[in-house]
């Protein structure tokens, strides 16, 4: 009775054991094949930032191009009303930098237009408001969306300190040329909210921002993280400021001025 | 009986509305739809017997895997690597919407929301 009930307690224990380690061996012997993995040219960095030189581009015609680029490649539709999506946009300094203001600017800096888009925040609001995690940040830094989730709350766009974000109040294909589509990336439909993505799309493929790749190098992309990028040489060798310091969200686009 | 006659009429009716999608298509074997597959490719992603039944699913996890984790490359049961994309890789051997998906689709009674926003290779109108 005694050996029986011992040897009958170790195999208990042994069957115990064995569901602790059952779920990975049952994994391991599906081949442990991950179906995944990021393209060959994919462009990888551990913080993703933008650095734009208003000296350079500072004109509403100058801004205006860069959007074209943008908005084309994302089939960002233009609407005439208040109602108007925007992923790359353009506002005097007062609207830019409220907080960096003082009585007698320096008439260039007043002067100058500034080109707007998704910050990219360290601490995004957006993410943290969203009740669905549409909005989320990736372990590069990009804050994007994930459109299929997106339930058209709006609590994002009332968190994001910058304007940043567009709600479709009607069906943004109305409104976009139907013959000029980019094929190749989705349109939003009526009800999502949506941004820049920061080209996440393109930099999958190796590709620069479809902005920066139109600025003719006025606007720089690449690591913060790495101190030899040329993102930090840039902002090592410039004068740069973020929009709205105080809300404490710690933006990755840069300004030179 | 009360209103012997009325219910029997009524029973009669009844059961004929029952009955009348039998009677209808009696004697029509169910036909598949016709596809049109692809003309140059042999292979899709996964297999037949997969893709028939649990494309929705793969669909389902390419976008997670695209867009939440970030990876854009999928390797198939033979190690063979495909982009992922609904519009850049499906849609490029299925080169019509109407003539295989909406085909099968149709038939099932089954609607994906997925053109709302994805561009068919037909284009738009
Ligand atoms: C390389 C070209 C190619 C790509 C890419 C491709 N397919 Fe296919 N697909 C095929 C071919 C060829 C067949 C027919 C296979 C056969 O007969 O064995 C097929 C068959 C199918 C079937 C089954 C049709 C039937 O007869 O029951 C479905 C469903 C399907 N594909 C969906 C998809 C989806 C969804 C995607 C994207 C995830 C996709 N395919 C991507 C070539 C492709
Ligand atoms: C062999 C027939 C067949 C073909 C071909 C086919 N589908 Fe399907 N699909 C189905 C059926 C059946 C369902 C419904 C399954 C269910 O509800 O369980 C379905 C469901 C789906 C769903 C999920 C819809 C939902 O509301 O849950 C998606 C997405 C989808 N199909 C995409 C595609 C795409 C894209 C193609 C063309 C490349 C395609 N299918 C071609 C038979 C097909
Ligand atoms: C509200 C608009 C919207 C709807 C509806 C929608 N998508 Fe998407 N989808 C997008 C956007 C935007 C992307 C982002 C593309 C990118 O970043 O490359 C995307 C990306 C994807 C991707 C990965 C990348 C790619 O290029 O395809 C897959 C797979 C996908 N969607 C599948 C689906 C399926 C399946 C459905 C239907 C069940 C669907 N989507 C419905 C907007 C939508």
């Amino acid at each position: 009775m005694k050996n029986n009930r011992r040897s009958f307690i170790k195999l208990a224990g042994l069957a115990a054991a064995g569901l602790c380690v059952a779920p990975k061996a049952t994994l391991a012997s599906g081949g442990g094949h991950s179906p995944v993995k990021a393209g060959p040219k994919a462009e990888h960095a551990k913080r993703w930032a933008m650095v734009i030189d208003t000296r350079k581009v500072h004109t509403e015609e100058d801004i205006k191009v860069l959007q074209h680029a943008c908005h084309s490649v994302h089939n960002v539709p233009d609407i005439p009303t208040k109602q108007n999506i925007k992923w790359l946009w353009s506002a005097p300094y007062e609207e830019c930098f409220p907080e960096q203001q003082n009585p007698h600017l320096d008439d260039d800096v007043k002067g100058r237009s500034y080109m707007l888009l998704c910050n990219h925040c360290e601490n995004p609001p957006c993410v943290r408001v969203c009740p669905t995690k549409a909005t989320f940040k990736r372990p590069d830094g990009i804050v994007v969306m994930d459109y299929h989730r997106c339930i058209g709350c709006r609590y994002c766009m009332a968190a994001c300190p910058y304007g940043s974000r567009s709600f479709n109040f009607g069906e943004p294909r109305d409104y976009l040329d139907l013959t000029k589509l980019n094929t190749d990336f989705p349109t939003r439909m009526r009800g999502v909210v949506e941004k820049c993505n920061f080209c996440v799309e393109r930099l999958a493929k190796g590709l620069q921002p479809a902005c920066v790749e139109a600025s003719d190098g006025a606007i720089v992309f690449g690591d913060l993280a790495d101190k030899d990028s040329e993102v930090r040489k840039v902002l090592r060798e410039n004068f740069t400021i973020r929009r709205k310091p105080t809300a404490g969200t710690e933006p990755s686009v840069y300004y030179i001025i | 009986m009360h209103y012997g006659g009325k219910i029997i009429i009524g029973i009669v009716i009844f059961v004929g509305l029952l009955l009348s999608p039998f009677v209808f298509n009696v004697g029509k074997a169910y036909k598949q739809p016709e596809l049109k597959l692809p003309a140059n490719e042999k292979k899709c992603v996964e297999s037949l017997e997969f893709m028939r039944t649990k494309h929705m699913q793969l669909l389902n996890e390419w976008r997670d895997w695209a867009l939440r984790d970030g990876k854009r490359v999928y390797v198939n049961h033979e190690g063979k690597e495909f982009e992922i994309s609904l519009q850049n890789t499906c849609m490029k051997c299925h080169k019509s919407k109407a003539d295989f998906c909406d085909k099968c689709h149709n038939d099932a009674g089954v609607s994906p929301y997925c053109w709302d926003c994805h561009i068919q290779p037909e284009g738009l109108k």
